[in-house]
């Protein structure tokens, strides 16, 4: 959190967005003669009256290549700057090309905020329906989105942080990690808060803060476990998957552990706070935590 | 109860066999005369290819007709078709939301010369130039199609804002020709063409392009060929000069050649956007993503070798935790695995082909496989408790699944109601990298539940039917199992 206050006050932005929400061109070319320098390349983007192409040096596969990050180059322009870059660097090999207008990314972004608060909205009724015959249903579905946002932000946190030290960019497939990170979150709580709703039953006239507990250890097992697996999957793949996806699986690898420790450590608890309604001093003691599981 | 169990086996044993072969292999199904290759679809950050998103370019606003774009959408469709040269293999054009268009084209090589299909709206005006030659390259204004120098009355009736027709001596006024941008006078409009193919100028052997009229176009045409021998006749495309040839002598007979220093594939692209006319909305790329081959296949390669590891370590895990349950989890996965990609290839009769493979669409997957290996562990983590607390095996076995159920049924639907909602919006507005983890999170969610509640729980009434006599231990619980046989009341803390 702190993260992303500071990249928030540095940058205007609390994480550095790709093109795909912000419009621009993304042009990764490979196999060139040479390094060009940003002057060089400014040079030719300039002609054509784009004036903030970055060059950013990479090998891939071996091979020296180049990504240039810029405002949308349009396809009529490309083809001269093309034939420039080639007088430059020599015949390259164009691996990725990614243009966006700025309206589109506006629509995209805008479209999945709505999308998440929507899933949000349905979850939040679903629980209310499924918990009805606990007492105070509602909680189970709002603690259930309060542990999920919790889990939002550390992923977040962790892009801005990423950000200001890789230059992590926030693009469309960072969108699905978070999605997957979110359902796995709700999955999670839900399996914890099951195990709450049927020991209230099964253990009447214990305290609650007790059957909570007493749910917590039963199902402890459960989520480690369930956590293992995924963490195998997800480290398999972030130490020998391809690179295009590392970022993509790295950030649901942290999110999906924020998402176990959440639901265990605050869904469960703001259950039990909300019971003894303690529910500002425990905000308090909420955004405490929060800061200190996004700053580690 | 036990005729039911075996019963049940055998669908499994089925179902895995048909959907292992449909996994594993790439049969060609035929029902009646329809034949289809079953396959996996790779998106294009996978294989490679070019994606291009077109955006109707009118004013922020304006009503766009439906029956429009759908014309649009299909004037692209066979503009594209004609690109099969071009390594063109299954395209995917596709109407998104209101005023726009995707098109999809996995695995070309030059994504530069395809794109300039979709660059125009294909406006071919044949523009009185007078006297002066224009250069080639060059932006003019011109008059646009009007009911009397177009041929198809649709072009008047489809503009979407009709002008009144312009007489050609009210345009020629400019109070200060210096500075005024000159307005020619569109003689013609490419809709009066009825073919046109390159053909190669005998001489010099340079590509160009042959065309003949409609005959309401011999007669416009002829015309002004009659009338302004020695002028010249600029060619323009979306109002830019491709060429522009003196009219040397009259051309009546509907049959004439645009000349212009085209390389043979441009020549094919110009071919190709005259023959199929003029886009009734103009069209913007608004945004492009072309993956070279090679990229999406190095990263294809290594992330499967990664995902095997990854699987081949959980089984471990699983069958070293769980022991004999673990071993069943196991394979009932690997029938997960052969439904999922069978439904991947083969898609759900009725409600879409096959299911595209993308990078979203794999961490739907994981995320999916994720919840169906939680669905195995929920359950015999509650069998063994139920074990622990002293029940005999088969009634361990019914209650760790009725009592994990609330627990699987709540989960699963909570992440259904998320991939219904991602699914919709993913296919209402542009992000389809949304609709690609969503498909896979659903199919995977669905299948999840099956086997990890009904293929599972099979296997296991099959094992203790078969072999009654199993230690405690293989099912995971130690020796201490047997430590209160008689109670089988709750035990209360």
């Amino acid at each position: 959190m702190i993260a992303l206050v500071y990249h928030w006050a540095q940058f205007g932005i609390p994480f550095a967005l790709a093109i795909d929400f912000t419009g621009g061109t993304n042009w990764e070319i490979v196999d060139i003669s040479r390094q060009p320098t940003t002057d060089e390349v400014r040079a030719i983007y300039a002609k054509y009256g784009i004036r903030d192409a970055v060059p950013q040096p990479e090998t891939l596969e071996g091979k020296p290549g180049v990504l240039i990050r810029s405002s949308e180059v349009r396809p009529e322009v490309k083809e001269q700057i093309t034939a420039d870059l080639k007088k430059l660097l020599g015949n390259f090999t164009e691996v990725r090309f990614e243009s966006a207008g700025p309206a589109i990314g506006a629509e995209v972004s805008q479209s999945a905020v709505i999308a998440v608060g929507m899933a949000s909205v349905f979850i939040l009724l679903y629980l209310t329906y499924a918990f009805r015959k606990a007492p105070h249903p509602f909680r189970y579905g709002v603690a259930a989105i309060v542990a999920m946002l919790h889990d939002v932000l550390v992923v977040l946190g962790l892009a801005a942080i990423f950000g200001l030290l890789f230059g992590w960019q926030v693009d469309a497939l960072f969108l699905t990690a978070l999605l997957t990170v979110i359902g796995f979150s709700v999955h999670d709580t839900i399996v914890v808060f099951d195990r709450i709703r049927e020991n209230l039953t099964r253990l009447r006239g214990m305290p609650f803060d007790n059957v909570v507990n007493h749910s917590i250890m039963q199902t402890l097992d459960r989520s480690i476990n369930t956590q293992l697996v995924v963490l195998f999957t997800l480290t398999a793949l972030t130490l020998f998957g391809g690179v295009t996806i590392r970022q993509f699986v790295l950030t649901m690898l942290i999110g999906i552990l924020s998402g176990t420790y959440s639901s265990i450590f605050n869904a469960a608890q703001i259950l039990v706070v909300w019971e003894h309604g303690e529910v500002g001093n425990f905000f308090r003691r909420l955004t405490g935590r929060q800061r200190q599981a996004t700053a580690s | 109860m036990r005729q039911r169990t075996y019963i049940s086996l055998a669908l499994i044993i089925l179902l895995a066999i048909f959907s292992g072969w449909l996994a594993l292999s790439n049969p060609t199904i035929r029902i009646g005369d329809i034949g289809r290759e079953v396959k996996v679809h790779l998106g294009l950050d996978l294989q490679g290819g070019l994606r291009v998103l077109l955006q109707a370019d009118v004013p922020a606003g304006t009503q766009l007709d439906a029956e429009q774009m759908k014309v649009a959408r299909n004037i692209i469709e066979k503009r594209v078709n004609e690109l099969r040269t071009l390594g063109v293999v299954e395209p995917l054009i596709q109407l998104q939301g209101t005023n726009r268009i995707v098109v999809e084209l996995p695995g070309i090589q030059d994504p530069d010369e395809v794109i300039k299909v979709f660059g125009g709206t294909g406006l071919l005006e044949f523009v009185d130039a007078g006297d002066t030659p224009l250069t080639e390259g060059q932006e003019i204004v011109t008059t646009g199609p009007s009911a009397g120098n177009s041929c198809s009355g649709a072009v008047a009736q489809t503009a979407p804002t009709p002008t009144p027709t312009i007489a050609p001596s009210s345009t020629v006024s400019p109070t200060n020709p210096i500075t005024a941008t000159v307005v020619y006078t569109t003689v013609m409009t490419g809709d009066c063409l009825q073919t046109a193919s390159v053909s190669f100028d005998p001489t010099t052997n340079q590509p160009q392009i042959a065309f003949s009229m409609r005959s309401s176009g011999v007669n416009i045409f002829g015309n002004h060929t009659t009338n302004n021998v020695g002028k010249y006749l600029a060619i323009a495309l979306d109002k830019r000069v491709i060429s522009s040839p003196v009219i040397n002598s009259p051309i009546t007979g509907g049959d004439g050649v645009i000349e212009g220093r085209f390389t043979l594939d441009e020549a094919n692209n110009l071919a190709v956007q005259l023959k199929f006319g003029s886009l009734p909305i103009p069209l913007r790329i608004e945004t492009t993503t072309a993956i070279g081959p090679t990229l999406g296949q190095d990263s294809v390669n290594r992330s499967i070798v990664a995902g095997m590891i990854g699987v081949a370590i959980v089984a471990l895990f699983m069958i070293f935790y769980y022991r004999l349950p673990g071993v069943l989890a196991v394979i009932a996965l690997t029938i997960y695995g052969f439904i999922v990609f069978a439904i991947y290839k083969v898609g759900i009769p009725g409600l879409f082909p096959y299911v595209t493979l993308t990078l979203p669409g794999i961490a739907g997957f994981v995320l999916s496989l994720g919840v169906a290996v939680d669905g195995n562990i929920l359950i015999f983590e509650r069998m063994k408790e139920e074990l622990r607390e002293g029940r005999p095996l088969p009634l361990a076995i019914e209650a760790g699944f009725e009592r994990a159920w609330p627990s699987i049924r709540d989960s699963n639907i909570s992440t259904l109601i998320t991939s219904v909602i991602l699914l919709w919006f993913g296919s209402s507005f542009g992000a389809s990298i949304v609709f690609g983890f969503a498909i896979t999170l659903m199919i995977g969610v669905l299948v999840g539940v099956f086997t990890s509640v009904f293929v599972t729980r099979t296997f296991l009434r099959v094992l203790i039917d078969l072999f009654p006599n199993i230690g405690l231990w293989w099912y995971g619980v130690g020796s201490i199992s047997r430590r209160s046989d008689k109670s089988f009341a709750p035990t209360a803390e």
